[in-house]
């Protein structure tokens, strides 16, 4: 099946309340390595697990070459020859090296693993990919783009013809990344469709013949000729509008300083990290995944302990021994994953937003009172504007931007002071991003401190009156709103131990 | 995933999907019980009916505390021996003090200190549930054995079977205890910031805990109050039976734990009303009555009571799709 093109005919995907693709029409060639591009949230990923068999489209189809597949499972898309890497590779850190490439299908007789056969045909698939890595290894004690390869490696020895790539080279160094560069290269001249989900302007330009852009799950253009595109001509296509009218940025009035870190070390942090953030300011914490901003935010919300250092809450000193000394101080944090940590999915959407606040509006702090409950309840929806058929609706059926607001509209019914927002606007649709850059800018004019975690350049530059930099576990860099520019920013955050 | 269902269904603002969560078991277990009464003689005789209420009293005590665990997101094996060594410690006191007061409250102090025990093992030491309480469990029966010698302790002292055999206004006292328990523990739950804690913290525990819900001592005290009324439930069967017994109560952990899932809470929490608890509860005995009341085999029983769970799990399940 090599030299069959891959197509992808009237994709759309629903979830409930989300439109999160719809009409995604495009081809992607053999002998070349096809671009997708768009902000966060704009539907990449979610093709790709369409493409994996993880998903299955609510309308349109799949093809390569003449025929049409219809993969109900990973194992159907498999078997076709599709192969997804993901972000999260999916090997077992504890089996070999061996073991992992063969999963599921180890050379066996009467059930009993052989060895050195397995060892063998291991040594093949790596051979020309990672010579260097032992088959016997466990897979744990690699590197992180050594497993990577592994995982390409596993893909090729199941006779993969399409091979899609999910943000490959966000942990991965200089010297890893150049040998993946030439490696995808490799598999472009094989024959192989190539598909490359990345953020990274300088990549896309390096290895891809063509480029389709995503816009809020929706396809927006195919450039197929790579030397006549220019980065603006591509970021104009990817943001689809002005910048700043999304963002709506307007300056504010600075304060006294509402936090203060000093020297604060503890989980995830490689140097002591001080900071300040003042009365009325957002400010901005740019950083590449495991930067160690969740981290910092972990430690600034009570979840984890600091090893030293101080922290300081207009001039007074803080200690925190859990979130609630947090919260109670009026340091509020919105998670980074809404699911896991943000919202009690089977709860309402008033005991989501109630939980925080109730225990200061209980008789004698344990007995509810059903007045406020609810009134504070509906005062939050209105305020955030959450779009939710009632109270009562459990929150799990509210899409990601009213599930964030509810979040948001918890923190509101408490003394708020300082609020951390980790990721606030990830998976979201554009239409609520925008909401919730308006929330964030009327809470700073009300006086508050925000600080924002994100790893999107543009909200970062759009919202924050000054950014910090942060790259592996150590802040890197300062700048003021007008000094910012995305090359500075990422050059900042990437990995220092370089090559 | 399901989609959003809302007020669509025969007339406004009615929500059947939420009707039928809420109220379909209980609306089972009434059915169960007019069938029978239909077609089992005797089944609504005043005779069987105390014994069918007096069957009810101590699932439904400790079922009570065991829907706080298992909506927390855990469950508690320990019950069954806390039943027996409670009735054992009450018995034991009662026969060397001569004082009811202290025997009882001796019973429900070591209930307190195993649920105290669990609780903390649980919470603060982050061990499996299954295995703190497994522990527990074989720990506390061994000491009513101990306590024991082995044997059934008598209780002569009759201001004693007050618990298990008195009545007001011809209402045996263990039904009037259980109905206070659900309705006390129902209140707790939907009505207390410790009982919507209890729920957050079964329906995301690092969501809870982010937004400042106590999480340790909310378990710790979920699993002491579980400890304290399963040790009154011991209470009230030794009452009713004028002795502790240590070997009583072997696999009432998991009937008490069947009762409360066949009536819809969630073992994996997040998800338990009252009702729930009250319907899984009445099926139960209801079909053990009537069982019994047509002379089925006792190897039957447990043949048809294992059915009807399974059963109940496997609609819970397709449910939630």
């Amino acid at each position: 099946m090599t030299g069959a093109a891959l197509r992808f005919n009237g994709i759309g995907k629903e979830f409930p309340g989300v439109k999160a693709l719809a009409q995604i029409s495009f081809e992607a060639r053999p002998h070349s390595v096809h671009a997708l591009m768009g902000e966060n949230g704009a539907g990449k990923s979610t093709l790709l697990k369409i493409l994996g068999g993880a998903y299955i489209p609510s309308s349109g189809t799949v093809q390569i070459g003449e025929q049409t597949m219809d993969f109900k499972s990973a194992a159907d898309s498999i078997a076709n020859g599709v192969a997804v890497i993901h972000q999260e590779l999916h090997l077992v850190p504890e089996m070999t090296v061996a073991e992992n490439l063969f999963l599921g299908h180890l050379p066996s007789r009467f059930g009993v693993v052989n060895g050195g056969l397995l060892r063998k045909q291991a040594l093949a698939c790596l051979k020309g990919l990672a010579d260097e890595i032992d088959p016997q290894e466990k897979l744990g004690r690699l590197s992180l783009g050594q497993r990577q390869l592994v995982e390409i490696a596993k893909a090729l020895s199941r006779g993969a013809h399409v091979i899609a790539f999910d943000e490959p080279t966000s942990s991965l160094s200089a010297r890893e990344i150049d040998r993946l560069m030439a490696i995808i290269t490799r598999l472009r001249d094989e024959g192989k469709v190539v598909l490359y989900v990345s953020h990274r302007m300088e990549e896309v330009f390096r290895i891809c013949d063509a480029v389709t852009v995503f816009k809020d799950g929706r396809f927006v253009r195919t450039f197929d000729d790579m030397a006549t595109l220019t980065h603006d001509q591509l970021v104009t296509c990817m943001v689809g509008r002005d910048i700043q009218d999304i963002y709506d940025y307007r300056p504010r009035e600075r304060g006294q300083v509402a936090l203060k870190v000093e020297g604060l070390l503890g989980p995830g942090l490689r140097e002591a990290v001080s900071l300040k953030v003042h009365k009325g300011e957002i400010l901005g914490l740019f950083g590449l995944v495991g930067a160690g901003r969740t981290e910092l935010f972990r430690l600034l919300s009570g979840l984890t302990r600091s090893t030293a250092g101080q922290l300081q809450l207009f001039g007074e000193n803080l200690h925190l021994r859990s979130p609630r000394d947090a919260i109670d101080a009026g340091v509020l944090l919105c998670p980074e994953d809404r699911k896991k940590e943000g919202i009690i999915p089977l709860s309402s959407v008033a005991e989501n937003i109630n939980i925080s606040a109730r225990g200061a509006h209980s008789s004698f702090g344990w007995l509810l009172r059903e007045g406020w409950e609810k009134g504070n309840a509906d005062q939050q929806i209105k305020a955030m504007k959450v779009k939710t058929p009632n109270a009562e609706q459990k929150i799990m059926y509210l899409s990601g931007g009213n599930q964030q607001k509810a979040i948001l509209g918890r923190w509101l019914s408490m003394p708020m002071k300082v609020l951390l927002l980790d990721e606030p606007t990830r998976g979201i649709d554009i239409g609520a991003k925008s909401e919730i850059y308006q929330i964030i800018h009327n809470l700073a004019a009300s006086g508050i401190a925000v600080i924002v975690v994100s790893s999107d350049l543009m909200e970062v530059m759009g919202i924050s009156d000054r950014i910090l930099v942060m790259s592996e576990g150590v802040l890197t860099g300062e700048l003021n709103r007008d000094q910012a520019d995305e090359a500075q920013l990422l050059q900042l955050a990437l990995p220092r131990t370089r090559a | 995933m399901s989609q959003v269902k809302t007020a669509k269904g025969f007339w406004p603002g009615f929500n059947q999907r939420k009707f039928l969560d809420d109220w379909v078991m209980l609306l089972a277990a009434l059915s169960i019980f007019v069938l029978s009464a239909l077609f089992i003689d005797n089944f609504l005789s005043p005779l069987n009916m105390r014994g069918l209420g007096l069957a009810i009293s101590t699932v439904g005590i400790a079922a009570c505390t065991m829907l706080f665990c298992l909506a927390s997101g855990h469950f508690d094996l320990s019950v069954g021996s806390v039943i027996a060594c409670a009735g054992v410690v009450a018995g034991i006191v009662i026969r060397d003090t001569d004082s009811v007061v202290l025997g009882v409250s001796a019973a429900l102090a070591m209930g307190l200190v195993v649920g105290l025990i669990n609780g903390i093992v649980i919470a603060k030491l982050r061990i499996n549930a299954l295995i703190a309480t497994l522990a527990t469990m074989q720990i506390v029966r061994g000491l009513a054995y101990i306590f024991s010698s082995g044997k059934a302790v008598g209780v002569m002292d009759e201001r004693f079977f007050v618990f298990g055999n008195g009545q007001l206004l011809g209402v045996p006292v263990p039904i009037i205890i259980t109905v206070l328990c659900f309705v006390f523990f129902g209140w707790l739950l939907n009505y207390t910031t410790y009982g919507r804690n209890t729920m957050a913290i079964g329906g995301n525990q690092e969501a809870a805990l982010l937004a400042g819900v106590n999480v340790d001592r909310t378990k710790i005290i979920i699993f002491a109050v579980h400890g304290l009324i399963g040790a009154l439930a011991g209470v009230i069967l030794a009452s009713r039976m004028t002795s502790g017994q240590p070997m009583i109560g072997q696999g009432f952990e998991l009937t008490v734990i069947s009762a409360c899932v066949l009536g819809g809470v969630s073992l994996s929490g997040g998800i338990g009303m009252i009702r729930h608890v009250i319907a899984g509860v009445l099926i139960l005995a209801i079909i053990e009555n009537a069982m019994n009341l047509k002379n089925i085999d006792t190897f039957y029983q447990y043949v048809i009571r294992g059915s009807i769970l399974l059963l109940a799990v496997i609609i819970d399940r397709m449910k939630q799709r």
